[in-house]
């Protein structure tokens, strides 16, 4: 027994992503941001297992965000698609990515959006998909439209797109947004601009690629996202 | 090779329809033997309520085992259906609710000496850029409490203390204070 009772597992890598969570620009920050320092802990086997959730849940038109309704939506026809990859730069297999976004004139299907643009009749805006073998996920939409919100005078969000993924373990769960290249909107955005280093932001930038684009259908965008890696030597304990 | 992470960014206050478009508030039916409910109110640091969070939890089994492939002690049963993971959003109100079994003991970082059980928490919300972690553990514990490696990690008692849920008789009440002199203690995992 005293072999079974052990279980040792190694940890996930601590890389900083960029992010920080004080960033009173964003005005929702201000009274929802812990202010005693965050305790460090070791991982255990609670950190580095976590849900397979999603397995068997996911239909195969999930990740069409342009079916599923009487007509197809207004906008510009879209595909995204990327790998999900550990920090070590292997693939994330058979892990759940979900998505949703506003419809193409900015507005999300949700009661709290006040924004005065039209609801699409034929859009929801939420999606999800397991990633294959090489940790590739696909989806197809429409590209979502900036929107006012009242953050500051004059504020919009640029276009974007919100991830969530699980990954491997509780330690390896990611919620972020997915921008469009060249969007005038960056400079003045307080939730983009809260990852400081363009290094790092360019990492929440999709790129257009016309190897994904489909002739005469849908134009194309690249978007890989990194989930921590695996720290690199086992502390398997043979004793 | 290392190839940094992809940065964290809000969920923002419109994620329901996409997120929590399935109950995932029932670990166990209500009416499982050892079913306990746990609810708490979400607060900002104005003592607001947060209507708009996200929780999910992650959780062993009775027996102190993980549904998950690294966790291959297979001595220990897991029960059949049982997947672990929770996700609710919080109400207009800010409170949530769920219902599980209270966990087994796991092992804790040195793989041999037993944590006290816990839950293990995610709250996500408009103005968190990146998720907060905490732990919920159980008031029926005090000596696994009192030794437990990761709640003496959190040098401040009373910080500490706010990780052990409060008996109710019915349930358990585990509220989560995201600023202020009550403050939730929050974990960098």
């Amino acid at each position: 027994m005293a072999r079974e009772s052990r279980i040792r597992v190694p940890g996930y890598r601590r890389d900083d992503d960029g992010s920080t969570l004080r960033h009173p620009d964003y005005g929702s920050t201000r009274l929802r941001v812990p202010e005693r320092p965050l305790t460090i802990i070791p991982h255990t086997l609670t950190e580095v297992t976590g849900p397979a959730y999603g397995h068997g849940r996911v239909g195969p038109q999930d990740n069409d965000l342009t079916v599923g309704h009487q007509g197809e939506p207004l906008g510009e026809r879209i595909i995204v698609t990327g790998r999900v990859m550990s920090g070590d730069g292997r693939p994330v297999r058979n892990t759940l990515v979900e998505i949703w976004q506003a419809n193409a004139a900015g507005r999300y299907v949700h009661a709290g959006d006040r924004h005065p643009a039209p609801l699409d009749p034929n859009f929801t805006g939420a999606g999800r998909c397991m990633t294959d073998d090489e940790g590739r996920y696909r989806f197809v939409t429409i590209k979502p439209g900036a929107y006012p919100w009242r953050n500051h005078e004059n504020a919009w969000r640029p276009a974007h797109i919100h991830f969530s993924l699980f990954g491997p373990a509780f330690a390896t769960r990611l919620i972020t947004q997915m921008y469009f290249p060249g969007d005038p909107l960056f400079s003045q955005d307080p939730i983009f601009q809260s990852v400081r280093d363009p290094k790092d932001q360019q990492r929440l930038i999709s790129t257009f690629d016309l190897s994904v684009t489909e002739p005469e259908w849908a134009l194309g965008y690249n978007f890989d996202i990194i989930l921590r890696g695996r720290e690199r030597t086992p502390m398997e304990d043979h004793a | 090779m290392s190839l940094p992470p992809t940065p964290s960014q809000t969920i923002g206050p419109f994620f329901a329809p996409a997120l929590l478009g399935e109950d995932n508030s029932e670990l166990v039916p209500p009416d499982h033997p050892g079913a306990i409910r746990i609810h708490g109110t979400v607060y900002d640091g104005a003592g607001e309520v947060v209507p708009d969070a996200m929780i999910e939890i992650w959780q062993a089994s009775a027996s102190g085992r993980y549904a998950h492939p690294e966790d291959d002690r297979e001595y220990l049963p897991l029960d059949e259906g049982f997947e672990g993971f929770g996700r609710f959003g919080s109400d207009p109100d800010g409170t949530f609710s769920f219902v599980t079994v209270k966990p087994g003991s796991v092992p804790g970082p040195d793989g041999v000496s037993p944590q006290a059980p816990h839950v293990a928490v995610s709250v996500f919300a408009r103005g968190l850029l990146k998720r907060l972690v905490t732990r919920i553990y159980f008031p029926d514990e005090a000596e696994a409490n009192a030794r437990d490696p990761i709640l003496l990690c959190v040098e401040d008692p009373e910080l500490r203390e706010t990780l052990v849920a409060r008996d109710e008789g019915d349930a358990l009440r585990f509220d989560i204070h995201l600023q202020g002199d009550r403050q939730t203690a929050f974990f960098d995992v």
